[in-house]
C-alpha cells in the first residue's frame, strides 16, 4: 500500500491486546453479544480438524466430510490506540474443548451466556472456567417470552460459587453488554487481588 | 470456506472443498518452530526494514499479503486468518516463516499469570464505560 510506505519513518502503534471469552450453548446469543459492542462486524476464524474417531455429529448433509471446521466468531473493541480488547465466541460443541484451552489461555475472563429455558446448555462452560480458575460471570440473556426467574434460583440451578457474579441483560443491547463486560473485568480484578493476598499471607 | 458461490463451474463446487487445499500453502507443514505459542491475539508487526516481499521469490502470495497488511497496521493472528480466509493453523505457519526471515515480529499478549496488572484492567473498565 502506497500510504503505508510513505509513512515508513513513523512506526505503527503496537497495541496491547486482551481477550474476553463468550461461552454458552448453541443459539444463546454469543455472536449477537459480540456484535452488539464490536466495532467491526464479527469476524470468523476457522480451523480445520480431521474427523478421526468422531463419527457422530449432527451436521446433516455433510456426513461424508472427513474434515470439519471449527468456527469462532470474534469482535474487536479499540479502547485506546494502544489497547485493544477482543471478544471471542467459543465454539459451542463440547468436543472442541481443546480449542477452548487455546482460547482461554491468557484470557482476561469470560462471560457464560445462559438462556433460562435451556440452563443445562451452559453447565459445561461453567464447569470449564471453574476448574481452570478463569474469572467468569454468568450473563442471563433475557429472551422475550422466556420466563424470568429470581437470580437465586438460577444460581442454585447452576450451582454457582457465591463469588461468581450473575447479571441479567440483553445480548442485543450495547449498554447491557457493556455492563456485562465491565462486570467481567471487575470480577477478574477482584479475583486477582484475592489471589495476591493468599500468596502474601 | 469460500468458493465463487455461483455454482456454475462444471468441475468443482463448495462441497468439494476449496480448490487449493489450505495446507498446500504451507507446503504441507502444520507447524513451524516459531509458531508455538502464537496466540490468536498475538500481534504481527512488519519490520520497518523488511525488504519488499514481492521481490522474494520464495514467498507465496499469502506471505506477501501478510507482510503488506501488517506494515500498514499491526494485526492479530485471528484477524489475519479472518481477512485472508485461511485457517488459523495455516496463518501460524506462514507467520512463523516470516518471523524466521525477520520480515515480521510478533508481540505476545500479556501472559495470564502476569495479568493482574491493575492499571491495565482499570484502563479496560474505563475504556468500556466510555464506549
Amino acid at each position: 500500500m502506497i500510504f503505508g510506505r510513505s509513512e515508513r519513518g513513523k512506526p505503527p502503534v503496537e497495541p496491547v491486546t486482551l481477550k474476553i471469552l463468550v461461552a454458552g450453548g448453541f443459539g444463546v446469543g454469543k455472536t449477537t453479544l459480540v456484535g452488539a459492542v464490536s466495532e467491526i462486524r464479527p469476524l470468523r476464524t476457522e480451523e480445520l480438524l480431521t474427523e478421526a474417531g468422531r463419527p457422530v455429529d449432527d451436521l446433516s448433509g455433510v456426513e461424508t466430510k472427513n474434515t470439519t471446521t471449527v468456527a469462532m466468531d470474534f469482535g474487536r473493541i479499540t479502547l485506546r490506540e494502544d489497547l485493544v480488547l477482543y471478544l471471542f465466541g467459543t465454539p459451542g460443541q463440547e468436543r472442541f474443548w481443546f480449542m477452548w484451552d487455546e482460547l482461554a489461555e491468557g484470557a482476561l475472563g469470560a462471560v457464560v451466556l445462559a438462556d433460562t429455558r435451556r440452563l443445562e446448555d451452559c453447565f459445561a462452560a461453567v464447569d470449564y472456567f471453574e476448574r481452570r480458575s478463569i474469572p467468569f460471570l454468568v450473563g442471563v440473556n433475557c429472551f422475550e417470552g422466556a420466563a424470568r426467574y429470581p437470580a437465586d434460583d438460577i444460581r442454585r440451578a447452576l450451582d454457582l460459587d457465591p463469588d461468581v457474579p450473575l447479571l441479567t441483560g440483553d445480548a442485543r443491547d450495547r449498554e447491557s453488554v457493556k455492563t456485562i463486560l465491565i462486570g467481567v473485568v471487575q470480577h477478574a480484578m477482584a479475583q486477582a487481588a484475592q489471589r495476591r493476598q493468599t500468596v502474601t499471607t | 470456506m469460500s468458493a465463487d458461490g455461483e455454482g456454475r463451474s462444471p468441475w468443482f463446487d463448495d462441497e468439494a472443498g476449496p480448490v487449493v487445499r489450505p495446507y498446500a500453502m504451507t507446503r504441507g507443514r502444520t507447524s513451524s518452530a516459531a509458531q508455538h505459542r502464537l496466540d490468536l491475539i498475538a500481534v504481527v508487526v512488519t519490520e520497518p526494514g523488511a525488504d519488499d516481499p514481492e521481490s522474494d521469490p520464495t514467498l507465496s502470495p499469502e506471505h506477501v499479503d501478510i507482510v503488506e497488511r501488517c506494515r500498514e497496521a499491526p494485526q492479530t493472528v485471528a484477524e489475519l486468518a479472518a481477512e485472508l480466509d485461511l485457517p488459523i493453523g495455516v496463518v501460524r505457519v506462514l507467520v512463523g516463516d516470516l518471523v524466521d526471515l525477520e520480515s515480521v515480529h510478533v508481540n505476545r499478549p500479556v501472559p495470564p499469570a502476569e495479568l493482574p496488572d491493575e492499571s491495565i484492567l482499570r484502563d479496560v473498565i474505563n475504556g468500556l464505560r466510555a464506549l
